[in-house]
């Protein structure tokens, strides 16, 4: 066991460095850079920059090396935990980021659990009554569920929260706590903002869950295990969770790995609806407004947290499927 | 009905409901199971065996439309009417793997894979007897010896996937017996297993019922089988029973065409064919055209409802 | 049992189909979408940009065929709008003008456009008399006063066909390498199955983000439009890629290759003969079922903004208007793009769902 996880982590160094050679290519792709776009906006404003200051700011951003070079020193940085300088906001990326993440990756683990505390249980009864009202009805609004852009949802939540109740939501802090230290206050309030993107992101995964699901059960269910079960006397409810559940739910352990970026995807795009501090208007507002440093920085820390829980997802996987883990030590 | 019987099956029939219309899988079955005795079942697939003992243990699904009536005698209690018995009675519960219990066609499949054999095992015991953990993982340790199983203790903890189909099928037959059931069923326990570790199942089973000596009910298509095993034979063909017997009698002397037309399908039976058995066999082959009009019109009506 | 043989496989995959009433009717339901994307300029009333600045963020309108009396009429009408300035909110209402009726006149003059960019005509399926005061907007208007019907059908067009387009290009890469991938094995294998690995483990999103803002802001809207298709097939083929390996590894291993194999077929027979009927329609059901990820995909990044731009109407573009808190509760209506993109993606996993029973060949003889 030890020797596989030490193969896993080691693994997921060549993906990582594949990744932020795309990354890297991907921020490298505007036309301009950095220099060329602060000069352009200092001109704008009547500053004359002279060939030399401009020649010494390409130096201090290694613009004047070749790509490869150039590409070594941002990640050499990035290891090293200076993710250079955010022009847009004129502070390190490193103070940017830090905060905006951990609500990412609050509302994304959030997400991940409200989706599975309802959906694997829907996907059980739908599968245990196939073909019942109930089934239909599950699997229509999962249908449609899986249907609505994740942004649409927010919208109309915000449109229906409005006209039913005159709730206007936005944000995860009331207005008197944005900047506010942290305390319990602060904390119930973040609580009290944080089920709306909770749930507007997970409905969107919940299709997916309870529709996969519901076929895997269906699938266990007729395996002859199940029969040699009830042959044993194996009373009904005990059968159902000991035995096919227990297998149908093992997918889903390695799907976590493929639900994340999904959902930090989503979370990236509800986030600009719903106006969160999170990462995703960052990312936006640094993509349009070109602060590469900022934006590759965001990208590549958004991939970091997806190939890290790809591994605890393959971790956990090993852990509670014996065939995986006698087949891979 | 009589002393010696501890299964009567009455007049059961089984019909599926299906999209495609209803299907009769068992008409108008009638046999017993006397104590003490291996009956098999023989008939090519199709005919009902499985439909048959699935009734027994009342593993049918949903689907199934039963009539008919399947009486269980067991030992010091009452009779049961199987048949009748609600999904939740708890005398169904103690039925399946208690008084009755069945070993499965596929070894390979018929255990978790997630799941140590040892708990598997002892999970029949705790289902039927209030007792320890310990105590019943003792005494699935002492079944699975008997089986003949070495290395018991260690293979216990050991998972379903680093067992061989012959080893697995030792493991299915030590849970069914493990609560001591009256009935034994057999579905076909031999038919995915090589020849050489067949023959050891075969000889485990039959050794094992004149040790415990309660009923074992046999399903197999292969006569060989049933000359090593059986005391009594029961053929089907058709959802129908055609004839019972017992072993001897009906091997060399089979008074339904149809059993004629089952022996002498046998690889080798051509030899000991006497004249008369091969015209046996023609009136067979007659007798069975009528049949196979019956398949294929059945398959025609289900194309028909199909397309529509 | 002789009528089942004298059935093509084609024939049957249909008869399996048809028993899928839903797939059916979506697959009705996507056929008039796209007859509507097709000739969006005829279908509607007015052209995109089209502005009336007596109806600015006006509601849907009921098309009528009783007037306020009780009365009807055969041909159908609608009634203007009048319109209020609130004083305490200042804020624009529009009540109902039961004064006039207009009515709806069917292959009538209009606002004059060339059908796909070569006839000029004027012709509309439906309008109202053009010298008249009066106007229709069946699904209301934004706040420039464009009608959103017309501009749904022109902005399905964009949506639908992104949609298609995106996906035959991810075919063409999935099946390109995914098929070279599981043919070739080796080396090429496994190189093609690390860079699948990897791409799956970046969160697409982002990523498109970057690429998509990276297209040039000069670039003309149909060099954007199929740098968004590119970009959004990029990172899609990974998936399907993966699927047609793991079918064409276990394909190989099947017994009627090996018997084709052993019967002495070369190659190509076996590839085109054997193997390619079974897989594809495999692969149309996986197609159909990778359209609505496009669909949603394209709106995701057009209602970010970096997406699709005005002028080019898409679905995403048009809820980009919808996206502010107010606008949503003052204009409810400018959400209805949003119901399109949802009817879509339901019908094309319906379809998709009713495809794959039909495509397996096993599907109905295990259902008895």
């Amino acid at each position: 066991m030890k020797k596989y996880i030490l193969r896993r982590v080691l693994g997921m160094v060549p993906t990582l460095a594949v990744i932020s050679v795309l990354v890297f290519i991907v921020i490298q792709l505007p036309e301009g850079d950095i220099v060329t776009s602060t000069v352009g906006q200092l001109e704008a404003t009547g500053v004359d920059m002279s060939d030399d200051r401009i020649e010494s700011l390409r130096a201090q951003y290694y613009l004047d090396q070749p790509l490869p070079i150039q590409y070594l020193y941002w990640i050499g940085n990035f290891i090293t935990g200076d993710m250079g300088f955010s022009y847009l906001y004129a502070q390190p990326v490193n103070e940017l980021v830090w905060e905006r993440l951990g609500y990412t990756l609050l509302i994304s683990i959030g997400a991940l659990l409200f989706t599975w505390l309802l959906a694997l249980p829907i996907g059980i009864y739908s599968a245990v009554r196939q073909y019942s009202t109930a089934d239909y009805a599950f699997t229509t609004v999962g249908l449609i569920g899986l249907a609505t852009p994740n942004f649409l949802i927010a919208l109309i939540l915000m449109y229906l929260g409005y006209n039913w109740f005159g709730l206007s939501f936005g944000g995860l802090f009331s207005p008197e706590y944005i900047n506010a230290p942290w305390s319990w206050a602060r904390f119930t309030d973040l609580l009290a903002h944080l089920w709306i993107p909770v749930i507007v992101i997970g409905t969107s995964g919940m299709a997916i869950t309870m529709r996969l699901m519901r076929a895997n059960l269906l699938d266990e269910l007729e395996k002859p295990y199940v029969t040699t079960a009830r042959a044993k006397g194996v009373p009904p409810l005990k059968l159902l969770l000991k035995y096919p559940v227990r297998i149908a739910i093992n997918p889903f352990i390695s799907t976590i790995g493929l639900l994340l970026p999904t959902l930090i995807s989503g979370e990236a795009i509800v986030a600009v609806v719903l106006n969160l501090p999170t990462t995703g208007p960052l990312l936006i507002q640094s993509l349009i407004t070109q602060d590469m440093y900022l934006a590759g920085s965001l990208i590549m820390l958004l991939s970091v947290l997806t190939v890290i829980g790809m591994l605890l997802s393959d971790l956990l996987l090993a852990w509670v499927d014996p065939r995986i883990r006698y087949e891979r030590t | 009905m009589s002393a010696n019987n501890l299964v009567s099956i009455n007049n059961l029939t089984v019909e599926f409901k299906t999209e495609l219309g209803s299907v009769t899988a068992l008409k108008d079955v009638s046999f017993d199971l006397p104590r003490n005795c291996i009956t098999a079942v023989v008939g090519e697939s199709g005919s009902g065996k499985s439909v048959t003992s699935n009734s027994i243990m009342r593993l049918l699904p949903d689907s199934a439309q039963t009539s008919g009536e399947i009486i269980l005698y067991p030992q010091k209690s009452e009779p049961i009417s199987i048949t009748s018995l609600a999904e939740k009675d708890p005398r169904l519960r103690s039925l399946r793997g208690g008084l009755v219990s069945m070993v499965f066609q596929e070894p390979m499949t018929a255990l978790s894979p997630v799941h140590r054999i040892g708990d598997q095992v002892a999970e029949a015991v705790l289902c039927h007897r209030e007792v320890s953990k310990e105590a019943a993982w003792s005494e699935a340790a002492s079944m699975l010896e008997q089986v003949g199983l070495t290395d018991v203790q260690q293979k216990m903890r050991m998972y379903p996937f680093e067992f061989s189909g012959g080893m697995r099928q030792r493991v299915i037959i030590a849970m069914a017996l493990i609560c001591h059931p009256q009935l034994l069923i057999c579905d076909e326990p031999t038919t995915a297993l090589d020849v050489t570790i067949q023959a050891e199942i075969l000889v485990l089973i039959k050794s094992l019922q004149q040790k415990l000596q309660n009923s074992v009910l046999f399903i197999t298509h292969d006569l060989g089988v049933v000359a090593q095993v059986a005391d009594r034979v029961v053929v089907m063909y058709d959802g129908q029973v055609l004839e019972v017997g017992d072993v001897k009698q009906i091997l060399k002397n089979p008074q339904h065409p149809y059993t004629c037309h089952l022996l002498a399908s046998m690889p080798g039976a051509e030899r000991r064919t006497t004249k008369e058995s091969k015209q046996k066999n023609w009136a067979a082959g007659a007798a069975l055209g009528g049949g196979t009009a019956l398949a294929t019109a059945e398959d025609g009506r289900q194309v028909r409802e199909f397309v529509r | 049992m002789s009528e089942l043989n004298e059935l093509t496989p084609g024939q049957l995959a249909w008869l399996r189909f048809r028993r899928h009433k839903l797939a059916m009717v979506a697959g009705g339901v996507l056929i008039i979408f796209y007859l509507f994307a097709i000739f969006c300029e005829f279908i509607s009333p007015y052209t995109p940009d089209q502005r009336n600045a007596r109806a600015i963020n006006a509601p849907p309108m009921d098309i009528r065929f009783f007037d306020a009396d009780g009365q009807f009429h055969p041909r159908p009408f609608v009634y203007g709008w009048e319109l209020n300035i609130n004083e305490d909110t200042w804020m624009r209402e529009y009540q109902e003008d039961t004064s006039t009726r207009y009515d709806i006149q069917f292959f009538s003059r209009g606002e004059p456009y060339e059908f796909w960019g070569l006839i000029p005509t004027e012709r509309h399926l439906f309008t109202v008399d053009s010298e008249s005061e009066g106007y229709i907007h069946w699904f209301g208007t934004d706040s420039l006063g464009r009608d959103m019907f017309s501009r749904v059908l022109y902005g399905a067009r964009v949506s639908l066909s992104i949609g298609i387009l995106g996906v035959g290009l991810t075919l063409f890469l999935g099946v390109l390498l995914g098929g070279f991938a599981g043919y070739l094995g080796g080396v090429f294998d496994n190189v093609v199955q690390r860079i699948t690995e990897v791409l799956q483990s970046i969160p697409t999103l982002p990523l498109w983000m970057a690429l998509s803002a990276a297209l040039p802001a000069a670039w003309s809207p149909l060099a954007t439009y199929f740098g968004i298709t590119i970009i959004l097939s990029l990172f899609g083929w990974t998936t399907l890629a993966r699927q047609v390996r793991g079918r064409f590894l276990a394909m190989r291993e099947e017994d009627f290759v090996v018997a084709a194999r052993l019967v002495g077929a070369n190659d190509r027979r076996i590839i085109f003969r054997h193997m390619l009927p079974s897989f594809v329609s495999h692969i149309i059901t996986t197609a159909t079922l990778a359209v609505p990820a496009m669909i949603l995909g394209e709106t995701a990044l057009s209602f970010l903004g970096i997406g699709l731009r005005a002028p080019v109407v898409s679905w995403g573009v048009l809820l980009q208007q919808a996206q502010n808190y107010q606008v949503i509760v003052m204009t409810p209506w400018l959400l209805l793009p949003g119901a399109f993109i949802v009817i879509t993606v339901i019908a094309f996993n319906l379809l998709g769902d009713g495809l794959r029973d039909a495509a397996d060949p096993y599907s109905s003889l295990s259902k008895t």
